[in-house]
């Protein structure tokens, strides 16, 4: 496990194995074998590209929906929860404290595809005891990305 | 018709502008330019900051402050310094917030030199202290660190050059173009030299928080002795990410500092009072934000450093301050004749080391100030350059 290289990951996924070998000192063989380690490990669980649909025509809605449940006896939250990120549709699942358990990230391309999903399929799961559902309008930020940031840099080289 | 030659000061006319202009004036006009080439922090001034100067500007905090800078402000720089390099300034009478780190050499200088005075100026350095102190009717004596001593002073050749018309010594550590350092043992050797002389140490220590690996600024004025006989410059910009803010300080002895007072009292007042109350809150909960920036400057710096390395140039450890200072003697080029034709050839921004002083040829200024991916990309330019030659 290396965390130096967690934490450069964990802000960019997408440099290569040569440039994490620069920033740290370590050889190129060694960042190699160190990543692939921790993906073996499941520490590493996956990269993505942080991407704003919104400047396409494929724009996708969201939703958070906050579900209350009955939790099992003896599985607690786990069962639902499971069942709950199998679908296609869900994009996260947190527990949370507070006034809901779960709180669920769907994905749709309609308002009315995110509707039906909810209604048809969380909210008729057993030990849901009820769904509330929040569309979100605007994405500002996503994973430590701004999404509306249009900074250009205009430092100039007016000294030294 | 009015004779601007007769009008004009004869010292300010033979004042060269800066070497570097006419260099990033072709950048200017061309496109697709990277740029390695600022000196300042591409992040943002932390929110809180912000927020501290809105507030104040919401509070109608707008009227001119105490000519020395506000109370609070003088005491919470105090306690930093204390804090962090366990110097003990007096917030009354020992401590003026100023303009900027600059306009407190300025008024450093003005308040010492007499005509003719002699200054020692360690070079390759900030552009800044040779222009003042002519200015100030002084004359420049040029200290020419050295690639092999890793760009520090020696007292060998600290001592060689003191005269009895030496007034002062200007120490720009960490440095700016050469990311040198002067660590405990090589502060101790310096002020060995000057301890019995009359001789001030103007001490620019603008990167004092950007120093890398395990090693903690070290101030001169921590040296036995040496407070009494050191005037110490620091300030917001390179720290905290406030380059326009315009906000800096000096500190020291009272004698001095009084002097200083009376010049800054007349020529500027007091420094921008919404930067004075943002100053106060970056002092006081900015810690956080001040590692994280410089835990990313590390990155970048190791980044750079190797990728030169892996494409051939030769390049020191910077310790400090956050620019990169590679040889390109190996390409038998002059540093402007680099820097000249890999802006035509690819479009990458550097800065010869000859404008920084006759003691950078053969070096160019890497900037580090961006994105890990602005470095790549200039890195692999520079890159396809050299294998152009």
């Amino acid at each position: 496990m290396n965390k130096e290289i967690l934490k450069i990951l964990g802000k960019n996924g997408r440099l290569q194995n040569s440039q994490i070998a620069m920033m740290t000192g370590l050889s190129e063989e060694t960042v190699e074998k160190e990543i692939r380690e921790m993906e073996k490990d499941g520490l590493i669980r996956g990269y993505t590209a942080v991407i704003d649909w919104e400047k396409l025509d494929s724009a996708y809605v969201s939703a958070l929906i906050e579900l209350k449940v009955t939790p099992k006896a003896s599985l607690g939250f786990e069962e639902i929860a499971e069942k709950v990120m199998k679908y296609p549709e869900v994009e996260s699942v947190y527990l949370m404290s507070g006034a809901y358990d779960l709180c669920v990230i769907v994905k749709g391309k309609t308002f009315q595809q995110v509707a039906m999903f909810v209604s048809k399929e969380l909210a008729t799961i057993d030990s849901v005891l009820s769904t509330s559902t929040h569309f979100m309008l605007r994405r500002y930020k996503e994973l430590d990305i701004e999404l509306c940031n249009t900074d250009t840099d205009d430092r100039g080289t007016y000294l030294l | 018709m009015i004779d601007y030659d007769k009008i004009l000061n004869p010292s300010v006319r033979a004042i060269r502008p800066s070497g570097i202009r006419k260099f990033f004036d072709i950048a200017a006009t061309m496109e697709d330019v990277i740029s390695l080439g600022v000196g300042e922090p591409d992040f943002r001034t932390p929110w809180q900051i912000r927020n501290a100067g809105i507030k104040s500007l919401e509070q109608s905090r707008t009227k001119y402050t105490s000519n020395s800078g506000l109370a609070a402000l003088r005491r919470e720089i105090s306690a930093y310094l204390k804090r962090k390099y366990s110097l003990s300034y007096d917030p009354q009478g020992e401590i003026l917030v100023t303009v900027g780190g600059s306009e407190a050499i300025d008024m450093a200088l003005r308040a010492v030199l007499c005509p003719g005075d002699e200054v020692i100026i360690p070079q390759p350095s900030y552009v800044c202290y040779e222009p003042i102190t002519v200015l100030c009717g002084g004359v420049p004596v040029i200290l020419e660190t050295k690639a092999e001593h890793d760009f520090k002073i020696t007292p060998e050749e600290l001592t060689a050059l003191i005269t009895p018309k030496t007034k002062v010594l200007i120490l720009p550590y960490p440095c700016n173009p050469t990311g040198a350092i002067l660590e405990k043992e090589d502060l101790e050797k310096i002020a060995d030299v000057l301890r019995d002389k009359d001789i001030l140490v103007v001490s620019d220590e603008i990167y004092s928080e950007l120093t890398f690996g395990s090693r903690e600024h070290v101030s001169i004025a921590q040296m036995d002795g040496m407070k009494e006989r050191c005037i110490v410059v620091n300030g917001f910009s390179k720290t905290f990410s406030m380059t326009g803010w315009r906000l800096g300080f000096a500190c020291g002895p009272s004698p001095i500092l009084s002097q200083i007072t009376k010049i800054h009292q007349f020529a500027i007042m007091c420094a921008p009072t919404t930067s004075q109350y943002a100053a106060i809150e970056a002092l006081r909960s900015c810690d956080e934000a001040v590692a994280s920036m410089k835990e990313e400057y590390d990155l970048r710096r190791k980044l750079i450093v190797n990728g030169f390395r892996r494409i051939g140039l030769e390049c020191r450890e910077p310790k400090g301050a956050f620019y990169a200072f590679p040889s390109i003697r190996s390409t038998g080029l002059s540093s402007e004749d680099f820097c000249e034709k890999l802006l035509y050839a690819e479009k990458v921004a550097l800065v010869p080391g000859t404008a920084f002083g006759k003691g950078g040829e053969g070096f160019v200024r890497a900037s580090y100030c961006y994105s890990l991916e602005h470095i790549t990309e200039a890195l692999q330019r520079v890159e396809r350059f050299l294998k152009s030659l």
